[in-house]
């Protein structure tokens, strides 16, 4: 009886350790993931109760709206335009920060700074890098070397200006996520390779690439999702006098900026939930399909 | 001569060392140039923040743009605070930050020890809820919190910025992780003597665990320095503002004043840098830690 009793204050001390954590985690999360999907099946403005329409937002989006086409279309271009560029570079900086050199900590943190800092600071810095006319940094630099400057925020640069700034910024990251892999390579491979008579490249190629794998894997994943997520890139580049996010002509409207539009600015809540959850079956996949893509080269 | 010489001179072959020294030498070289034009590349638009921030509007309108300041003023930072309330902005800011990383750091570690050291009802299946619940992307559940918090009548108040954020699934995780390898011994030690649960977690868990506490508070108070979608959703007013809410109406409204918005950057990366400077060892170290075994 009594250590039943025991066993029981041993269960309560433990709920009562997690039950601050769950409170919020059920408020804040379970019953919004539930409630999001019940909404996305109705038309909701917040002011009245939400009315049932069934798959017709889902049918509306795929079918019968142009501007979401336009903004995935958007959105797999900064994806395709940020991810491969960045774990390339990424990679190559992990590489050589790895090597036998100098002053690693610091550029490890010049690196780094970027990902520690707001990216709305970011992107107002990068305004004013961008500004058009002679007065914009990079515009002056084109043209000191001859060549024509360029409209950085018109309708055709947008997209790939975001995407330029981007890369930039996200290098740090995915660098300190690389130098931890090549970190946990034993060092036994690189010397059994070089008795082997084996060049730095056929090193790289055939001991650090496959090895580094498992962290290629992560790398990429959480590189896609968060690519796929992008936002306030896009807020802060596109935004103007009259609140809209996404530019001319939506030139860099992408899937997040036209939920939040949908959601927070026309309160069409039942619309943008179904492409909340059109976001989240597409991440799904993606995560999937990765796995299943880099699982199969792991033979050997 | 002992076997690994013997292998060094059978893999260098004749010839091979001074060709294979310099073409090291060669690659190091690349890699210096490789890294410092790469800093360049990184910190060139940190300090256009800064030269900027620091120009009279004349200056900034000068062709050609220059990082040497003729006539450096803190005109810009002046209007910031004067124009705008940056400095409430820079106060909501602080503590919507620091109630959140505390709450984390209390909450996160009461429950991650709830799951590494105690076995109860309904544990693992939890715990597979909340490791799932990583998957689902914020913009699912984004609507409903709002809509939830506006219920409470939370809109445009710290306990809207602040509430909603205290706990999450990736410090529990954390925690667990990390209070795992607690040996057993120490807690069943301490429950001899007579210790409460509570004064377990107090006296033996906390301090056992302050690296990756401090690696939690560090994540924890950047990313929400730099929250802006939560913030960007429930706050209409003006004096609820937080600094990157701030800089973005800053970037709207006076677009042009390039000093001025750049001022507002530089106060916007300040905190975080120097917090990062400060703590750099424990915040790549989790990286790496958290990174990979997430």
């Amino acid at each position: 009886m009594n250590s039943a009793l025991k066993e029981f204050n041993k269960q309560k001390s433990a709920y009562i350790f997690i039950a601050p954590s769950f409170i919020i985690f059920t408020v804040f999360l379970i019953i919004p993931v539930f409630a999001s999907l019940y909404w996305s099946l109705t038309e909701y403005n917040i002011l009245q109760p939400p009315k049932f329409v069934g798959f017709q937002n889902y049918i509306n989006i795929l079918f019968h709206d142009p501007r979401f086409w336009k903004a995935m279309a958007n959105t797999v271009i900064f994806v395709a335009g940020t991810v491969p560029t960045s774990i390339a570079i990424s990679l190559l900086l992990a590489i050589a920060i790895d090597q036998n050199i100098r002053f690693k900590n610091w550029f490890k943190t010049f690196f780094f700074i970027p990902s520690i800092t707001s990216i709305i600071a970011i992107s107002v810095i990068w305004k004013w890098l961008y500004a058009s006319g002679k007065y914009g940094l990079f515009n002056h630099l084109l043209t000191s070397i001859g060549l024509p400057s360029v409209n950085w925020l018109g309708v055709t640069w947008t997209l790939p200006s975001i995407i330029l700034m981007s890369v930039w910024g996200g290098l740090g990251y995915n660098m300190i996520l690389f130098l931890a892999g090549l970190q946990g390579i034993p060092h036994v491979f690189y010397e059994a390779a070089e008795v082997d008579g084996a060049s730095e490249w056929d090193k790289f190629r055939n001991v650090t690439l496959p090895l580094l794998r498992p962290t290629m894997l992560f790398v990429t994943i959480m590189s896609v999702i968060s690519a796929f997520q992008v936002f306030e890139q896009v807020y802060i580049m596109t935004y103007n006098s009259e609140g809209a996010v996404g530019g001319t002509l939506d030139c860099a409207l992408t899937i997040v900026a036209y939920l939040y539009e949908t959601g927070f600015q026309r309160f069409s809540m039942g619309y943008a939930s179904a492409l909340a959850y059109l976001i989240f079956f597409i991440l799904f996949i993606v995560t999937i399909v990765n796995m299943k893509i880099v699982e199969k080269k792991v033979e050997y | 001569m002992d076997i690994a010489e013997i292998k060094r001179l059978e893999a260098e072959g004749p010839g091979r060392p001074a060709s294979k020294k310099r073409q090291q030498q060669v690659l190091k070289a690349f890699v210096y140039i490789f890294l410092m034009v790469g800093s360049f590349v990184m910190i060139v638009p940190f300090v256009w923040m800064i030269v900027t921030s620091f120009k009279p509007l004349e200056e900034i309108n000068t062709y050609p743009p220059s990082f040497f300041i003729r006539k450096p003023t803190i005109a810009a930072y002046i209007e910031l605070f004067s124009i705008i309330p940056m400095g409430r902005y820079f106060l909501n800011s602080l503590i919507v930050t620091c109630s959140i990383t505390l709450a984390n750091i209390f909450f996160c570690s009461l429950a991650g020890y709830a799951f590494a050291k105690h076995r109860f009802f309904g544990r693992d299946k939890l715990f597979l809820l909340l490791v799932g619940s990583m998957m689902i992307p914020w913009q699912v559940n984004l609507i409903p919190s709002f809509v939830i918090v506006k219920k409470f009548g939370w809109l445009n108040s710290f306990y809207g910025l602040i509430i909603p954020a205290m706990s999450g699934a990736f410090g529990i995780f954390l925690m667990r992780q990390f209070i795992m390898n607690i040996p057993d011994d120490l807690i069943d030690a301490a429950k001899i003597d007579g210790c409460s649960e509570f004064t377990i977690y107090r006296r033996v868990i906390l301090p056992l665990i302050q690296p990756a506490l401090a690696s939690l508070a560090i994540f924890t108070f950047m990313g929400q320095w730099n929250n802006f979608v939560w913030p960007l959703v429930i706050v209409y007013s003006s004096k609820m503002r937080t600094i990157p809410i701030a800089l973005s109406v800053l970037n709207g409204q006076f677009g042009t004043n390039f000093a001025m918005v750049m001022a507002g950057a530089v106060v916007a990366t300040l905190p975080v840098l120097i917090v990062f400077i400060a703590f750099q060892k424990y915040f790549i170290k989790g990286i790496a830690l958290t990174g990979l075994k997430a």
